[in-house]
C-alpha cells in the first residue's frame, strides 16, 4: 500500500472516531458546555489535560529544538518549565480555583478583586495569549496536512477547522474531554514507537530513557560520549553541558515556562470539570504522568536522532558523505524545503560542520527530526502514517482547549457576568456556541493569513500568561491585602512590560524594522533573552501589585469570608 | 507545602542549573548526573510531589473531619 493511502486511511479513521465521540457527547447545559458537568474522572480528566497541554509544538518541534537550536542541555528549559509548572498548579493554584466552584478563570478573579474592571481585564489578558497560542496550533495542523497528505495548506487548514468546529461547537467542554482522551491515546503511541525502534537499533535497550544513559550496542562507549566527541570533532559544542546563554538566561527562563504553565487559562479551567478538590490534586498528578510520557522520550529521541544525523554525514573512513550517496529521505524532504545541501566547496562530498563558511548541510529544520525520524531510521510506512496522525492529534486537542477557553471568557464573562446578567441559561448556551464559531473561523482566519510573528508564538503566549495570570490568580488566593487597583495595576504593568521587551526586540506587533530603542545591544536586560523575560514581568506585576495595595483601601469583608471559604479543609467523600 | 516547594526548587534550578557543573562529575550509567537531572530526573520527581502532596492533603482533611465530628 502506498504512503499516502495509508496516510489518508490512519487520519481519516482517526478523524472518524473524534466525530463518533461529538455526537455521543453533545452538551445539553452551559455547566455541560463549560466544564462537562463537573463529572470527569481523575485520571480520564488527568489525559485529556496531556493532550489539552501537548501542542504540535511539544509532538513536532520541542525534540527538535533540543537537538538542533539548543544543543543538547540547553533545551533542558522545556523539559523542566514544562512539566515543572504542574507542581505549582498543583500546589497553589487548581485546589482553590476547583473548591471555588465556578466556570472561567476571569470569573474567579472578577469575584475576588470585587471589580468588573479587573474581570475585564482578566478577559484581555486571556484572549491575548490564548489567541497568540492558537495561531500556532493552526499552522502546525495546516503544514502537518500539507506535507502528509499532499494537498495544499489551505485544504489542509480548512479541513482541520471543520473537524474542531463539529466536534467543539456540538460537544463543548463535555465532547472536547473525550475526544482529547482519544488525542492523547494517538498522539502518544505515534511518539513513543518510533522512539523505541530506534532506541533498540542503537543500544539494545527498548526504554528510550534508559537507552539514553546506555552503551552503544556492540561497543562499551556510552551514547551520550560518543555523541559529546563527534560533536566536538565536527566543531560543534559539548552536547551535554552547553549552556544556552548564560545559567541566568536559563534560570529565567526555566520560570517563564514554569509560571506561564501554571497561569494558562485553558489548563486551568480542566480542573474544574473533576467532582471535587481532591480529585483535582490528584488530576493534576495523573496529567504530569502523561505528559512525562512524553516529555521524557523526548531527550533521548532527541540524542538518539541527532547522533543518527551525524553518523549519516560521516562515511566509514571519516570523511564526509558523497552526494550521490545521500539516502532517500534526504531527497523526499529537501523537496519540502526544510532540509538543504549546497556542495560549496564542489568536492562531491556534503560536509556538516558549526562554521557557515564551510558547512555544507545549509538548512536543517528543527521540525525534520521527529517528522523524518522514521524514515531516517529505516522504519515501516505504517509508523510513518501514524506520526502523522499524531502530529494533527496534538496540534487539534490543543486548538480546541485555547478555542473554548476564549469563548467561555466571552459568552460567560463578558455577556453574563459583566453586560447582560439577565441571559437565561438556555440563550447564553447559545451564545458561547456562537462565540466558539466566531473563534474558529478567526483562528482559521489567522491561520490562513499568519501575521509575521507566527514563528515566536508559543513562547510568547507563556510569557505572557505568566506576568498577568498567574500573579493575579496567586494573590488572590493567598494575599489578603492586596484588592482591586493592586491586582488591575499589577496585571496591566505586568503584561506591558513583557510586550514591550518582546517587541523592542522584534519589532512591534513583530513587523520588522519597527523595533525601538534599536541602538541597544540584543538581549540587554542581564543576557535574557525575549523568550525567558516572563518571570520579570511577572516580578513588575507583583511588585506593582502590592506597592499600590499599600496605598488604597483594603478590600471589603466579603474577600476575608472567600477566602477563609477556600482555605478551609474541605470534606471528604465518604 | 513549603517544603514541597523547596525540593521542587533545588531538584529543577539547584540540581539542573546552577549545580549542574560539580554534578556532572559524577555519573549515573551513560548519564552525567546534572544533564540527568535536567532532562530526566527533575521530571520524576515532580511527578512524585504531586501525588505525595495529594496524598497528605487528604490525610489532613480526613483528621480534620472527624476532629470537628467529634
Amino acid at each position: 500500500m502506498s504512503l499516502t493511502l495509508l496516510t489518508y486511511l490512519v487520519v481519516g479513521s482517526t478523524f472518524a472516531v473524534y466525530i463518533g465521540i461529538a455526537i455521543a457527547t453533545r452538551a445539553s447545559s452551559t455547566k455541560d458546555f463549560y466544564v462537562a458537568d463537573g463529572g470527569v474522572h481523575p485520571i480520564a480528566n488527568g489525559m485529556a489535560t496531556a493532550a489539552d497541554w501537548m501542542s504540535a509544538a511539544s509532538f513536532i518541534s520541542m525534540a527538535g529544538l533540543i537537538a538542533l537550536s539548543y544543543n543538547g542541555y540547553g533545551g533542558s528549559v522545556f523539559l523542566m518549565g514544562w512539566t515543572g509548572g504542574y507542581v505549582l498548579l498543583a500546589l497553589l493554584i487548581a485546589p482553590y480555583l476547583r473548591k471555588y466552584g465556578k466556570y472561567t478563570v476571569p470569573d474567579f478573579i472578577g469575584e475576588r478583586y470585587y471589580s468588573d474592571t479587573a474581570r475585564v481585564v482578566a478577559v484581555i489578558c486571556l484572549v491575548l495569549c490564548s489567541v497568540t497560542y492558537v495561531i500556532g496550533q493552526m499552522k502546525g495542523v495546516g503544514v502537518a496536512f500539507s506535507r502528509f497528505l499532499e494537498t495544499d495548506y489551505e485544504t489542509g487548514l480548512g479541513i482541520g477547522m471543520f473537524i474542531v468546529f463539529f466536534y467543539a461547537v456540538l460537544g463543548g467542554m463535555k465532547g472536547i474531554t473525550y475526544t482529547q482522551i482519544a488525542q492523547y491515546c494517538v498522539l502518544i503511541t505515534a511518539y513513543t514507537i518510533p522512539a523505541i525502534f530506534i532506541s533498540l537499533q542503537l543500544t539494545g535497550n527498548p526504554l528510550p530513557q534508559l537507552g539514553l544513559g546506555s552503551t552503544l550496542t556492540g561497543t562499551d562507549v556510552y551514547l551520550l560520549d560518543k555523541l559529546d566527541l563527534i560533536l566536538l570533532d565536527l566543531g560543534f559544542q559539548e552536547y551535554t553541558t552547553t549552556l544556552r546563554g548564560s545559567t541566568l538566561n536559563m534560570v529565567a527562563f526555566t520560570a517563564s515556562l514554569m509560571i506561564g504553565t501554571a497561569g494558562l487559562p485553558h489548563v486551568i479551567i480542566r480542573f474544574f470539570t473533576v467532582p471535587s478538590v481532591a480529585a483535582a490534586r490528584r488530576s493534576a498528578g495523573w496529567a504530569l504522568v502523561f505528559i512525562a510520557v512524553l516529555y521524557t522520550t523526548a531527550p533521548a529521541l532527541a540524542a538518539m536522532a541527532r547522533l543518527n544525523i551525524v553518523d549519516t554525514m560521516q562515511q566509514s573512513d571519516g570523511q564526509a558523505l558523497f552526494i550521490e550517496d545521500k539516502p532517500g529521505w534526504f531527497e523526499n524532504w529537501e523537496q519540502t524545503g526544510l532540509l538543504k545541501v549546497e556542495d560549496l566547496n564542489g568536492d562531491g562530498r556534503i560536509e556538516y560542520t558549526s562554521d557557515p563558511k564551510t558547512n555544507e548541510l545549509t538548512k536543517l529544520d528543527n521540525d525534520i527530526l521527529v517528522l523524518a525520524n522514521p524514515e531516517i531510521a529505516n522504519l515501516p510506512n505504517w509508523v510513518i502514517a501514524l506520526v502523522a496522525a499524531g502530529g494533527l492529534a496534538a496540534a487539534l486537542s490543543t486548538a480546541a482547549g485555547l478555542l473554548l477557553a476564549i469563548s467561555s471568557a466571552i459568552s460567560h464573562d463578558l455577556l453574563k457576568s459583566t453586560y447582560m446578567p439577565s441571559i437565561s441559561d438556555k440563550a447564553e448556551l447559545r451564545a458561547s456556541r456562537i462565540a466558539m464559531a466566531v473563534a474558529v473561523l478567526g483562528a482559521g482566519y489567522l491561520g490562513l493569513n499568519p501575521p509575521g510573528f507566527a514563528a515566536g508564538t508559543v513562547a510568547l503566549a507563556f510569557g505572557l500568561a505568566a506576568s498577568s495570570l498567574f500573579p493575579a490568580l496567586l494573590m488572590g488566593i493567598f494575599a489578603r491585602r492586596v484588592n482591586r487597583e493592586g491586582a488591575v495595576a499589577g496585571m496591566l504593568a505586568g503584561i506591558s512590560v513583557t510586550l514591550l521587551y518582546v517587541f523592542q526586540h522584534k519589532g512591534i506587533m513583530f513587523i520588522p524594522d519597527t523595533g525601538f530603542l534599536g541602538a541597544m545591544s540584543p538581549n540587554w536586560f542581564f543576557g535574557i533573552e525575549p523568550n525567558a523575560f516572563g518571570v520579570v514581568g511577572a516580578l513588575v506585576n507583583f511588585t506593582v501589585a502590592f506597592t499600590v495595595s499599600r496605598l488604597t483601601s483594603p478590600p471589603p469583608p466579603a474577600v476575608n469570608e472567600l477566602l477563609d471559604f477556600l482555605h478551609e479543609p474541605c470534606d471528604v467523600a465518604p | 507545602m513549603f517544603r514541597l516547594l523547596v525540593i521542587w526548587f533545588v531538584v529543577s534550578f539547584g540540581f539542573g542549573i546552577l549545580l549542574v557543573e560539580p554534578l556532572n562529575e559524577i555519573r549515573l550509567g551513560g548519564y552525567k548526573l546534572g544533564f540527568w537531572f535536567a532532562q530526566q530526573g527533575s521530571i520524576f520527581v515532580f511527578i512524585a510531589l504531586i501525588f505525595y502532596f495529594a496524598a497528605a492533603m487528604t490525610r489532613f482533611e480526613r483528621e480534620y473531619q472527624e476532629e470537628t465530628e467529634r
